[in-house]
């Protein structure tokens, strides 16, 4: 059964990565045809670089990830905090609405917003251009919003209580204790939360695409709006290079995370022996 | 008491969630319930609905028999994972994980460069003397984008549950007689339908949803629901009628939720 | 005793309709060490973190020096608390856990440097500075949260179960450590707890608590040797508890025979609960015995043997060094001086009865409903 298992692991990831090697390939091909390698080539790279319009919409998206999850991290951590002081019954409630984002489809979600935005612009304030940037910006953090919660939450729940207490014990005001004990503890939910959040937004296109005016467009739009023409390569070379980006990045935070937690794993050891020998 | 303060901090999200999560689903009540040219109240864009029951129910079959095939596949791997030592499990989530960050659009279109008539498989196939097949633009092709794009949405929360199993259970389960696919039948599995209904949950609510899968991979008439408010919305300019069809998708979902809900009970914790 | 420092007015807590604290009325004095004893939910908790600041009550007022504390926040009062499991800060280590409060009060560094080095000596952590919280032992966390909280030099510390999390061995070690950081720094301590062993040995005062009302005040010998009701003679020690009759001063009758007695200034003919505590019952021969009865259990205990005797019906403990087997009938001698007598109460008829005791004594355990208070 073991094998059976350690076999189609191998086989399934074989299967999820197979389509990026054919990308990554793609990358290095002479040929723009995903189906025909022709020759080996490193010009995609520097086709990229000079790409001033590709590199501007990766910009653009980079940009929008960044400021949608910085501010839905502030403003989600907040708002964990205070919706862990509601009521149980009015808690629940509220997470309920905190869920719907997560369950809703994409797409009714991106059609919800345009609308709105459409609704109000348009309609009640008379602009020609309802959707923009700032709209981009307003969806992005609200489907980044759960992302957060759900992550800050946890830590928050796991948190003894009594380390806020004791900070106020300690002559903190309720504001000291949050950023002097509580933001520590609950670290790993707001870094968590944030990186999802800004993973999320960096990959969304659904709602991007109902919701983006002309005015800022982000890279995965472009690329649906490349159904009409056939992808040139280069795209092929971001690809590429974001793909390690992330491979080293996931990597490293992994290494990090597996030597803290072997050094305090040791380091509670060592205090244990200790203890003993006294 | 002293706590109460506190609360405030929670009234500009719930305003937030108010304007741009529960407002939005309003309006889009109200276009589904409006004429497209007169914005009078009309109930024909609902009653008009049943002219979509084909591609409903193609919607609703697809995304449900790749859930369960993800569901298939997924195990085995989150079952192989959680085994592992814990600096193993690390970097195996992350290479599950790792997809999911990578563009979805582009690595669709990696598909139609495999499976095209002229793609790589079949240009292998013609390779070694076979003849070529077609495999683009069917249903299999659908349902393997879907299960492609979404099976880490599967793996994952199973991988959270299965995790989570005190191996004590195991033990006692073998202590009291149970040779190993009794222990996984009796014991782990039950254990893991939390993590089961919400994998199939993350798989179905996107699969059934999705536009882009099936323009890609599927023929010309595998139009989802999805495929059609995208075009109401894009290109027959009909945002009514695209409105109550979201209505109707967004229905569907809650219905789906509450009956995985049901049966799983409360699956607070696994989160992706 | 000195002044006055602590007084609590007609304290009054409710959550949704609860009582969990009912007019409570209680003042304690500068360098008193005082202790809160009673089970699970009976308020001591809440009338800690009331004096602490983390809790306002419902209706009555909290004075501190002869000023009403109230509407005060807790990081503007002088005292500090030793949580119940130490609530120390993880993503610090020993040295800036007890440098915290002095640091929030932006202490000059030198200050903070000699003040927190003292206090870790004080309480025996030296050279431990850099460790971090979570590689220390539980005798050693409890160190540090009792230095973190008297670094800042409080007039009042608040102690919460501060031992509850420790083994018996380092209990007793902490227990002496306590009282004598207690001494020699004359702060004044409240101490909470349900160990009664632990407040006896402890206190200069004990508060007995029950439903969110005090039972009994007063010196550990008082509580023991002089229970006011049925609930405080039963929690504090074992006790064996009859209805009785004072005929007169002096003078009390149960099970149909008159015993002197210390006891006076009841009613004449007044129903009480007599006390009898187990270890003061003298064991004799038949033909000398006030009462006799039959042995139906026993259990070896270390230093003594747990009997329980019948006597018409009813069936007490006694704590005797001799064995005494099942079935052999034996004489009791009771003297004035152990026959404790009170007045009913509505605890009267619910505690002291053996007629269903195990070996097992009754484990006060606290669980969450002392925690949710």
């Amino acid at each position: 059964m073991k094998h059976v298992n350690r076999a189609i692991t191998v086989l399934i990831f074989l299967f999820l990565y197979l389509p990026m090697a054919v990308l990554i390939v793609g990358s290095f091909n002479t040929g723009s045809n995903l189906s025909h390698f022709d020759g080996f080539t490193l010009s995609r790279y520097a086709e990229l670089f000079q790409d001033r319009a590709l590199l501007a919409l990766m910009r653009n998206s980079i940009v929008l990830s960044l400021l949608a999850s910085v501010i839905a991290t502030a403003f989600g951590t907040m708002a964990a905090v205070g919706i862990r002081a509601l009521r149980p019954r009015l808690r629940g409630a509220v997470m309920a609405v905190t869920n719907i984002p997560m369950t809703n489809p994409d797409i009714v979600t991106g059609i919800s917003l345009s609308l709105l935005f459409v609704f109000v612009g348009s309609g009640l304030l008379g602009m020609r251009q309802s959707l923009s940037f700032w709209t981009l910006l307003i969806a992005h953090i609200t489907f980044n919003l759960p992302y957060v919660i759900l992550n800050v939450m946890p830590k928050l729940n796991q948190m003894d209580p009594a380390l806020h207490d004791a900070a106020l014990d300690l002559g903190c005001t309720n504001v000291q204790a949050f950023f002097k004990v509580t933001i520590h503890e609950i670290m790993p939910g707001i870094l968590s939360g944030a990186v999802m959040a800004f993973t999320m937004s960096l990959d969304d296109f659904v709602i991007s695409y109902f919701v983006s005016g002309t005015d800022f467009v982000t890279l995965p739009v472009e690329i649906y709006n490349y159904v009409k023409k056939p992808i040139p390569p280069r795209v092929y070379a971001l690809f590429t290079l974001l793909f390690l980006l992330i491979l080293v990045l996931m990597t490293v935070m992994n290494l990090l995370q597996v030597r803290t937690d072997r050094s305090r794993s040791a380091s509670h050891r060592a205090g244990m022996i200790k203890e003993e020998k006294r | 008491m002293r706590k109460n303060r506190t609360v405030f901090l929670s009234i500009p999200y719930l305003l937030w969630m108010l304007v741009f999560t529960l407002i939005p689903l309003g309006v889009v009540a109200y276009y589904a319930f409006t004429d497209v040219s007169t914005g009078e109240f009309t109930l024909a864009n609902i009653l008009s609905l049943g002219q979509y029951i084909g591609n409903i129910g193609d919607s609703m079959l697809y995304a449900l028999v790749s859930a369960l095939i993800c569901l298939l596949l997924g195990y085995p791997v989150a079952y192989f994972i959680a085994k592992q030592s814990p600096v193993a499990q690390k970097f195996l989530y992350m290479l599950v994980m790792l997809p999911m960050c990578m563009s979805f659009l582009l690595r669709t279109m990696a598909w139609v460069g495999l499976l095209q008539d002229t793609g790589i498989i079949n240009n292998l196939l013609e390779a070694i003397g076979l003849s070529r097949l077609p495999l683009i633009r069917t249903p299999a092709a659908v349902v393997l984008g879907m299960v492609y794009n979404y099976l880490p949405y599967m793996i994952l929360p199973l991988y959270a549950t299965i995790v989570k199993i005190d191996p004590k259970l195991i033990e006692a389960a073998q202590d009291l007689g149970c040779n190993g696919a009794q222990c996984f039948r009796r014991v782990t599995l039950p254990l893991s339908i939390p993590g089961i209904l919400s994998g199939m949950t993350m798989v179905f609510v996107p699969a059934v949803s999705t536009f882009y899968i099936s323009q890609k991979l599927g023929s010309s008439d595998t139009i989802l629901i999805g495929d059609l408010i995208e075009k109401l919305f894009k290109q027959a300019y009909n945002p009514n009628m695209g409105s109550a069809l979201s209505l109707l998708l967004m229905v569907l979902v809650f219905i789906a939720v509450a009956i995985m809900n049901r049966f799983g009970g409360e699956e607070d914790g696994v989160i992706v | 005793m000195s002044k006055e420092l602590i007084r609590l007015h007609d304290l009054v807590v409710e959550f949704d309709g609860e009582r969990i604290l009912d007019s409570m009325n209680l003042y304690i004095n500068d360098h008193e060490f005082l202790t809160l004893l009673g089970p699970s939910g009976c308020g001591k908790t809440t009338t800690l973190r009331i004096i602490g600041g983390f809790l306002s009550p419902t209706s009555g007022t909290v004075t501190f020096d002869g000023r009403v504390i109230n509407d005060v926040p807790p990081h503007a009062r002088q005292i500090n608390t030793v949580f119940q499991r130490y609530a120390l800060f993880p993503h610090l280590d020993v040295y800036d856990n007890v440098a915290f409060g002095l640091r929030v009060a932006k202490k000059p560094k030198a200050e903070i440097d000699k003040r927190v080095k003292n206090m870790l000596e004080v309480v025996s952590l030296k050279g431990y500075e850099t460790r971090r919280i979570d590689s220390l032992s539980g005798g050693q966390q409890q160190r540090v949260a009792i230095a973190r909280a008297l670094v800042n030099e409080p007039k009042v510390l608040l102690l919460d179960e501060p031992l509850g999390a420790l083994d018996l061995r380092l209990r007793k070690d902490m227990q002496n450590e306590l009282k004598r950081i207690q001494q020699s720094t004359g702060i004044t301590f409240i101490y909470v707890t349900h160990d009664q062993e632990e407040a006896l040995s402890m206190s200069d005062t004990v508060v007995v608590m029950d439903k969110g009302r005090i039972q009994q005040i007063g010196r550990p010998e008082d509580i023991y040797n002089e229970p006011k009701n049925a609930f405080v003679a039963d929690f504090i020690g074992e006790s064996n508890i009859l209805d009785g009759v004072m005929l007169s001063d002096y003078k009390v009758r149960f099970f149909g025979r008159v015993f002197d007695c210390v006891d006076k200034g009841f009613d004449p003919d007044e129903s009480v609960d007599v006390v009898i505590r187990p270890e003061d019952v003298d064991i004799v021969p038949v033909r000398q015995g006030h009462l006799v009865g039959t042995v139906t259990g026993i259990t070896f205990k270390g230093l003594n043997y747990d009997i329980i005797v019948e006597f018409k019906g009813f069936k007490w403990l006694i704590q005797t060094p001799d064995y005494h087997g099942v079935g052999e009938t034996i004489g009791i001698r009771l003297n004035p001086e152990d026959i404790h007598i009170m007045h009913k109460s509505e605890y009267s008829g619910m505690f002291g009865d053996y007629s269903s005791y195990s070996a097992e004594y009754d484990e006060l355990t606290e669980d969450a409903a002392d925690e949710e208070e």
